[in-house]
C-alpha cells in the first residue's frame, strides 16, 4: 500500500539525508526504521506525510502520488504519533482523541462516542475522558497518543520513537499492548526506532538505514540469523546474535523431521523388531494419514505381550504434544519441567511431523555456548 | 466634606459624561490595539526575523513622549476624539505585539508538530493551539496596556478629547485643587477597577485544562 521509488531528499546546504530509498510495504505490515541518529530514517517518514517533501523520487500510497493530494487531508488519513507524546495540554482526553474528526468535522456526538470506544482498546476507564493530559501518567498519555493516530480509523499509522522518552517497564507494557492492538486492527504501521530491542520485538520487517540508504530490509528473524554486513551485525550487537538464537527459534526449526513411526494395525513383534532395528525403546503411533494416535514403549509391550498382539490395543493415548510454530524457549522448559524423554511435533491436523529429544536440546545449548560458526570451522 | 458634596452637586453630571468619555477614549484605543496587535503578533511569529525589526521601531515609537504625539496628530487629523484614539492606540500596540508574540513563540515545538502531522491547517494551529496556548501571556499584555491607556488618556484633553483630562487641566491652570482632584481619582479608581476587570476576564478565557495544570505546579 505504500512505495518508495528512487526516493531521495537532499536538505538546503547539499546534506544528503536520504539517497536513493526504494521500499515496498503491504497493508497490514509492521516496518521498523531502525538505525544511528541521522541516518534518515526519520526524514523518510515524514516525507510520507509530506512533513518533509521529497527532493526526487515518488511516494505512492495506495498507488496514488502522495505529491497529487493535498497535504493536509492527506496527513489527517494518516495517524500520527511522536516521541514527545504531543497532546494539546489545553484539551481535554476525549477532545485529544478525537481532535482529527474535529478537524474532519464529524458531529460532537459522534467525536465522543469514538473517544469512548477507543479508550476501552487500552483498558481505560471513561471518566478519563475528561481529564487534562497533565492528570495523566507518561504511560497513560502514550497511549492516548496513540489513540488519537487511530481516531479517524486511518489505515496507516506513523509512528516517530513513540515509546522512546518512557520508562523502560512502562515501554515494554505499551509495546505490549500496541502489537496486540495492531494485530487486531490491522493497520500498517512505520515505526522509527533506534532500539533494537523494540524493533525485534514489534516489527514484521526490520528496515536498518545507515547514511540515507537501506542497509538491509528484512524479518527479524532473518535479519538475526542473516546480518547483511558487518554493520548489521555490529548495530543488533554480538549479545544479541548469540542470545536470540535459540529464542526466535520455533521448534520446526529444530526437530528431527523423521521419528520412527509405526500404525495400530502392526503386531508387537513388528514393533520390537522396528525398536531394535533403530535403537530407540518407544514409538510414535500413527495412522494412514500420520495423524498421531499415541505411542507405545518396550515396557508396555513387555507387560501385553501375553494379552495383546497388536499395536493399536495397548497404545497409550495420553501424550504431550507441540505445534511447530511454538517456540523452542517454550518448549525446552516444558520438556525439562515434565521429565519428558521426548516430544512429538504436529502440524495444525494434528499430523506428525517430527520429534524434539533430548538430545536435540544439546545441540541448542551447543550452538548457543559456541555457535554453528565456530562448529564449523572445529569440524 | 461639604466642599465634595457640593462639588458633585455642581458638577456630578458632568463628572459622569467626562468618566464615561474617558473610558471610551482608551477603551477603544485598547480594542484597536488588540485588533491589530494581537494578529500581528501571531503574523511574526512566522516571521522571526522580522519580528525584531517590527519591534524595534515600535519600541522607538514608544519613546516619542505622548505629548510630541498627540501634537504630532492635530496637523493630520485636527482635534477631537479621533486624533486622540488613534494617538493612543499607537501606544497600546506595543505591550499587546510584544506579549502575543513572545506567548506564541514560547508554544512547545512538539504540539505544532503534533498539530501539523495530525493535519491541522496553518490557521486551525493558530486557533486551536497557538493562540489557545498562548491567551495568559496574550492577556498579561492586553491588561497592562489598557491599564497604561487609561492613564495616558488624560493627555486626550489637550487635542479637544475630552475625557477626566479636562478637569485635571483646568485644575492646574485655575489653581483648584478639587478639580485637580475630582480628574486624578476616577481615573486612578478607572485604572484599578479595569484592572480586576480584565483579570476576571483573563480567568475566563484560559482554557480549563491549564488553569488547572498551574494549580497543580
Amino acid at each position: 500500500m505504500l512505495k518508495f521509488d528512487h526516493v531521495s531528499k537532499v536538505y538546503k546546504g547539499g546534506k544528503r539525508a536520504v539517497h536513493d530509498l526504494n521500499l515496498e510495504i503491504s497493508k497490514g505490515e509492521f516496518i521498523c526504521f531502525i538505525g544511528p541518529s541521522g541516518c534518515g530514517k526519520t526524514t523518510t517518514m515524514k516525507m510520507i506525510n509530506r512533513l518533509i517533501e521529497p527532493t526526487e523520487g515518488k511516494i505512492f500510497i495506495n498507488g496514488v502520488n502522495i505529491m497529487d493530494s493535498d497535504p493536509v487531508q492527506l496527513r489527517r488519513e494518516i495517524g500520527y504519533v511522536i516521541q514527545q507524546i504531543g497532546l494539546f495540554p489545553h484539551m481535554t482526553i476525549q477532545e485529544n482523541i478525537s481532535l482529527v474528526l474535529r478537524l474532519l468535522k464529524v458531529p460532537e456526538e459522534q467525536r465522543r462516542t469514538r473517544a469512548r470506544e477507543l479508550l476501552t482498546l487500552v483498558d481505560m476507564t471513561p471518566d478519563y475522558l475528561e481529564k487534562y493530559p497533565h492528570e495523566l501518567s507518561g504511560g497513560q498519555q502514550q497511549r492516548i497518543g496513540v489513540l488519537r493516530a487511530l481516531a479517524a480509523d486511518q489505515p496507516l499509522i506513523l509512528m516517530d520513537e513513540p515509546f522512546g522518552a518512557l520508562d523502560p517497564i512502562t515501554r515494554e507494557s505499551l509495546q505490549e499492548e500496541f502489537k496486540k492492538l495492531q494485530r487486531k486492527l490491522d493497520k500498517t504501521i512505520v515505526f522509527v526506532t533506534h532500539d533494537m530491542d523494540e524493533a525485534l520485538k514489534l516489527a514484521d520487517r526490520i528496515v536498518i538505514m545507515k547514511d540515507g540508504q537501506i542497509v538491509q530490509c528484512d524479518t527479524p528473524d532473518e535479519i538475526l540469523r542473516n546480518p547483511a554486513n558487518e554493520f548489521v551485525e555490529e548495530f543488533i550487537g554480538k549479545d544479541r546474535l548469540v542470545q536470540a538464537r535459540p529464542n526466535i527459534q520455533t521448534v520446526g526449526q529444530i526437530m528431527n523431521p523423521s521419528p520412527i513411526t509405526i500404525t495400530g494395525e502392526r503386531t508387537l513383534s513388528e514393533a520390537i523388531q522396528l525398536m531394535k532395528q533403530h535403537r530407540v525403546d518407544s514409538l510414535l503411533v500413527v495412522d494412514e494419514l500420520k495423524v498421531l494416535q499415541g505411542y507405545i514403549d518396550v515396557q508396555m509391550i513387555d507387560q501385553n505381550r501375553k494379552k495383546a498382539s497388536f499395536v493399536r490395543e495397548v497404545v497409550d493415548t495420553e501424550i504431550f504434544t507441540v505445534s511447530k510454530r511454538a517456540l523452542v524457549r517454550d518448549t525446552i522448559r516444558k520438556i525439562l519441567k515434565m521429565g519428558m524423554k521426548y516430544v512429538p511435533v504436529v502440524d495444525d491436523k494434528h499430523r506428525l511431523v517430527g520429534i524434539v529429544t533430548r538430545a536435540s536440546l544439546v545441540d541448542i545449548v551447543y550452538d548457543s555456548i559456541w555457535g554453528v560458526d565456530d562448529l564449523s570451522k572445529i569440524g | 466634606m461639604d466642599t465634595i458634596l457640593q462639588f458633585f452637586g455642581t458638577n456630578g453630571s458632568e463628572m459622569l459624561y467626562k468618566t464615561w468619555e474617558h473610558l471610551y477614549i482608551s477603551v477603544i484605543a485598547a480594542l484597536l490595539g488588540i485588533l491589530i496587535a494581537v494578529p500581528l503578533g501571531v503574523a511574526l511569529t512566522r516571521f522571526p526575523k522580522g519580528a525584531g525589526f517590527v519591534m524595534g521601531v515600535l519600541g522607538v515609537i514608544q519613546t516619542v513622549p505622548s505629548f510630541a504625539i498627540l501634537a504630532f496628530f492635530i496637523p493630520l487629523l485636527g482635534v477631537g476624539k479621533t486624533p486622540a484614539i488613534i494617538a493612543l492606540f499607537f501606544y497600546s500596540v506595543l505591550p499587546i505585539l510584544r506579549n502575543t508574540y513572545t506567548g506564541v513563540s514560547g508554544v512547545q515545538k512538539s504540539l505544532l508538530e503534533a498539530g501539523r502531522g495530525m493535519g491541522m491547517t496553518g490557521w486551525e494551529r493558530i486557533r486551536l493551539v497557538e493562540v489557545p496556548l498562548a491567551i495568559p501571556v496574550i492577556m498579561a499584555g492586553i491588561r497592562l496596556s489598557t491599564v497604561y491607556l487609561i492613564g495616558w488618556a488624560t493627555l486626550a484633553s489637550f487635542i479637544g478629547g475630552g475625557g477626566l483630562g479636562d478637569y485635571i487641566f483646568s485644575g492646574l491652570n485655575l489653581y483648584q485643587p478639587e478639580f485637580i482632584i475630582a480628574g486624578a481619582v476616577p481615573v486612578t479608581i478607572l485604572a484599578l477597577l479595569t484592572d480586576l476587570l480584565l483579570g476576571k476576564v483573563e480567568g475566563w478565557v484560559t482554557p480549563a485544562g491549564m488553569k488547572k495544570m498551574r494549580e497543580a505546579a
